[in-house]
């Protein structure tokens, strides 16, 4: 699979889904896309800088041990949801703010935050198991 | 005119009302669970604070279910609705006595478990996550104990089936591989079927909240698609909680993984099976249950029956245990087959079975996990769980022998211990209920298991040291058990402190039952009369 | 159409619990993985099929302009693909550790948990 051309394209490729996964995300709230799609785009963009370039610069350059991604962005889904209990409203309510930030009007809401949430839990928990399948290959 | 309409649309879509404190305690359990288990994924490599955050996870969650548990016991039924959308479309926690109860025995075993296993569990195998995973199960276990939709409780038994997973493989063994084969494909298989009732369920009815269902059940004209449905899931169910004929996943494998890992499985997974099966089929599907009632007590009867010889036929105390834990299962599916509950009439049978069938599961929750963990301790003192070779653990570590001996004798279900009560509500309901030759079932099953105890005690504990494995062989022996096994044992404060724990549990229980049979018949009354449960998913938008 | 799908659906259950029934485990492994896709179809169909415009409000709007698709047996077939997903994986490296471990995938001749050769136990001392 480590042809020159894969090798050279995939550091490209991978950048580009990743920051198509972040597009994905973001749009989700009111448009097809959402936190698990994202998840997965930016997953298997990670498995083939995997497969082109093997696990050891994947892992570098995740920089966090993906199961750590999926624990931190799990607590941040709970949070999220868990913030509802401050306003006296039920679990996981949606509450939104609209901060002006340089001129812009920013919709920060805990959805957006629950939905960054998921997306670390599906980047980090996909890519332990599609990085352990490709380490694999190798022995 | 846009923001109007979307605050009328606002007002009809969600629920108003603010919520108090205490009412988040309805979803603290989760919570607790997946921060805590959310955190110790995160430093998995420092596996010396393990336990340090472990243990006070543990506490919390068992705090939380404590407080579930004074509001449902002192409020009625609890729900919170996700999102703060209206029932029936919104995803709902609901708490009732029963769901409060068994979330509170199961954070009660698991702090027990948590802390046998700080002692019990070696570097290498927490840093493979043993207890994130142990969090991802209890959190999977409370979530199926207090949520009020059926779609959301097939998503916590696979929520506690992945912990399960990978509790299960902890250590590779060829055993456990062997044992984890089985029990994956079968489990897998089992909860699929519940997907596919839960399919049939939503066709028929297009609603997937309980109170709902029940509601709707009860005002249905033909019945019999409902049949389908009670009978699809009586037997995803008993997979679960391994009623016969679908047993023979549990003895291949819950003796494989270590001896905290079986604790909790033989305590808690089972009796997520049979909390289901009475929540589904006697609450949402009454009429249709008592229809089927004389299939569901001979399924019962083989149960027991099954579970009390296989018991009598081990000669290791781990397989012995399995079947143990089978039997009990048999004893907590009698409540299924009484006649059903009628206003006016009485209904003695099934309200005094019930709270019978409810404290019978606490007391095995409880006893299930405390003889794991003893037969763990035993297994590390005599350095192998055989009964071939096992003996002499009397007068070596009496008080050891002591607490074992009590457990061995609450699982029969002798007096004065926590297995008495239930049997004595089992028997009288079935008597009343006109089933006479289950009563007897009972108490043969009950006699049997007494025996198959009576020997495992005899064996392991009260006769000298069998010569044939003495001296040499056993200490080669030794080295290998040691590694496998690493139970602590009991002069190791760790483990003491737990089975001494869950052991006070039984003696109170059995000496002292009033105040559990309160709870229990609470419980009871809640299921038989669902017009709480549903009054609290409803309130004010009915 | 419901009809079309209830004999799709009843094909793949055939298959599937066919290949369920097999001693080898990879053949068990592709029975689970079509017993996930049939049970998906089934839950697609007990929804009933009924307008085929996605469930999305345009901009603007605040009620769906047409009839739109029922959204939740969509929404409960997408939870219940992540999890077969899941557990797909756990079975897949579970089945090759135990081949490579155990040497063999006959679930016939797995029997390390539970030796045949047992005997009976002490019946006495």
């Amino acid at each position: 699979m480590r042809t020159i051309i894969f090798r050279f394209t995939a550091p490209y490729l991978t950048s580009l889904m990743v920051l198509f996964s972040i597009f994905v995300l973001l749009r989700g709230h009111n448009e097809p896309g959402g936190g698990f799609i994202g998840g997965l785009i930016a997953a298997s963009a990670f498995a083939i800088y995997g497969i082109a370039c093997g696990v050891a610069p994947v892992r570098r350059a995740l920089y966090f041990h993906p199961m750590t991604l999926a624990g931190g962005g799990l607590i941040l889904a709970v949070l999220s949801g868990v913030l509802s209990i401050v306003f006296g409203i039920e679990f996981l309510t949606g509450l939104w703010a609209f901060p002006t930030f340089l001129g812009t009007e920013v919709a920060l809401s805990t959805p957006l935050f629950f939905d960054i949430g998921v997306y670390l839990v599906v980047v980090g928990a996909i890519s332990t198991i599609a990085l352990a399948l490709e380490e694999r290959e190798d022995d | 005119m846009a923001t109007e309409s979307l605050s009328a649309l606002k007002a009809e879509a969600m629920t108003q009302a603010s919520v108090a404190p205490i009412d988040y305690a309805v979803i603290m359990p989760v919570i607790v669970c997946f921060l805590f288990g959310a955190a110790l994924l995160m430093m998995r490599k420092k596996v010396a604070w393990h336990p340090i955050v472990a243990i006070p996870g543990l506490v919390c969650l068992l705090a939380a279910d404590l407080a579930l548990l004074w509001r449902v016991a002192t409020g009625g039924p609890v729900t919170m609705m996700m999102g703060g959308w209206k029932p029936p479309f919104g995803i709902a926690f609901t708490a009732d006595m029963m769901g409060a109860i068994f979330v509170t025995v199961a954070g009660f075993v698991a702090l027990c478990a948590g802390i046998y296993a700080t002692a019990s569990v070696p570097g290498s195998e927490r840093r493979y996550g043993f207890f994130p995973f142990l969090f991802l199960m209890m959190g999977g276990v409370s979530g199926a104990f207090v949520t009020g939709d059926i779609f959301n409780l097939y998503v916590w038994f696979e929520v506690l089936l992945i912990g399960s997973f990978g509790l299960l493989i902890l250590g590779s063994q060829h055993e456990q591989l062997d044992g984890a084969t089985k029990y994956c494909f079968l489990n897998l298989v089992g909860t699929t079927l519940f997907l596919i009732a839960t399919g049939y369920l939503y066709g028929i009815f297009g609603t997937l909240n309980m109170a709902d269902i029940a509601e709707k059940a009860k005002a249905m004209e033909d019945t019999t698609p409902i049949f389908t449905l009670a009978v699809l899931y009586f037997v995803s169910f008993s997979m679960k909680a391994a009623a016969f004929p679908l047993q023979s996943w549990l003895p291949a494998s819950y003796h494989t993984p270590r001896f905290v890992t079986s604790a909790l499985f033989a305590g808690l997974l089972t009796k997520v099976g049979v909390y289901a099966a009475i929540r589904v089929l006697l609450m949402l599907f009454p009429p249709e249950r008592a229809e089927m009632a004389p299939l569901f007590a001979w399924v019962a009867a083989l149960t027991m029956v099954f579970g009390a010889f296989g018991a009598l036929a081990q000669s290791d105390l781990r397989r012995f245990l399995n079947y143990a834990v089978i039997v009990g299962i048999g004893n907590i599916m009698v409540v299924l087959a009484l006649p059903a509950a009628v206003p006016g009439e009485g209904g003695l049978a099934m309200s005094v079975g019930l709270s019978g069938a409810i404290l019978y599961a606490v007391h095995s929750i409880v006893v299930m996990t405390a003889l794991y963990l003893a037969a763990g301790v035993a297994a590390h003192l005599a350095g192998t769980s055989s009964l071939h070779e096992m003996g002499g653990l009397w007068r070596n570590n009496p008080l050891f022998a002591a607490v074992m001996l009590v457990l061995l004798f609450a699982v029969s279900g002798l007096p004065p211990f926590s297995g008495f009560w239930p049997k004595v509500a089992l028997v009288r309901a079935t008597i009343a209920g006109d089933l006479p030759w289950l009563a007897a079932s009972i108490l043969v099953s009950g006699f049997l298991l007494t025996i198959a105890s009576a020997r495992v005690f005899a064996l392991g504990f009260w006769r000298p040291l069998p010569a044939a494995s003495a001296a040499d062989t056993r200490a080669e022996k030794n080295a290998i058990v040691a590694e496998r096994f690493t139970a602590a044992g009991p002069e190791k404060a760790l483990s003491a402190i737990p089975l001494l724990a869950l052991c006070s549990f039984v003696v109170i229980a059995g000496v002292w039952p009033q105040w559990l049979l309160d709870l229990t018949d609470a419980a009871a009354n809640g299921i038989i009369d669902p017009a709480p449960y549903i009054t609290s998913v409803f309130g004010g938008v009915r | 159409m419901e009809v079309a799908l209830c004999f799709v659906v009843a094909a793949l259950f055939a298959v599937a619990l066919y290949l369920l029934l097999s001693k080898h485990i990879i053949r068990m492994l592709l029975g689970v993985v079509l017993l996930g896709n049939a049970v998906n179809l089934l839950i697609f169909t007990n929804g009933r099929i009924g307008p085929i415009a996605p469930p999305i409000i345009p901009d603007g709007a605040e009620v769906p302009l047409e009839a739109v698709a029922n959204p939740l047996p969509q929404a409960l077939i997408l939870t219940a693909i992540v999890i077969s997903f899941s557990f797909f994986a756990f079975l897949l490296v579970l089945a090759y550790r135990a081949y490579q471990d155990l040497q063999t995938d006959d679930t016939d001749r797995m029997r390390v948990a539970e030796p045949e050769d047992e005997g009976l136990p002490p019946l006495g001392y």
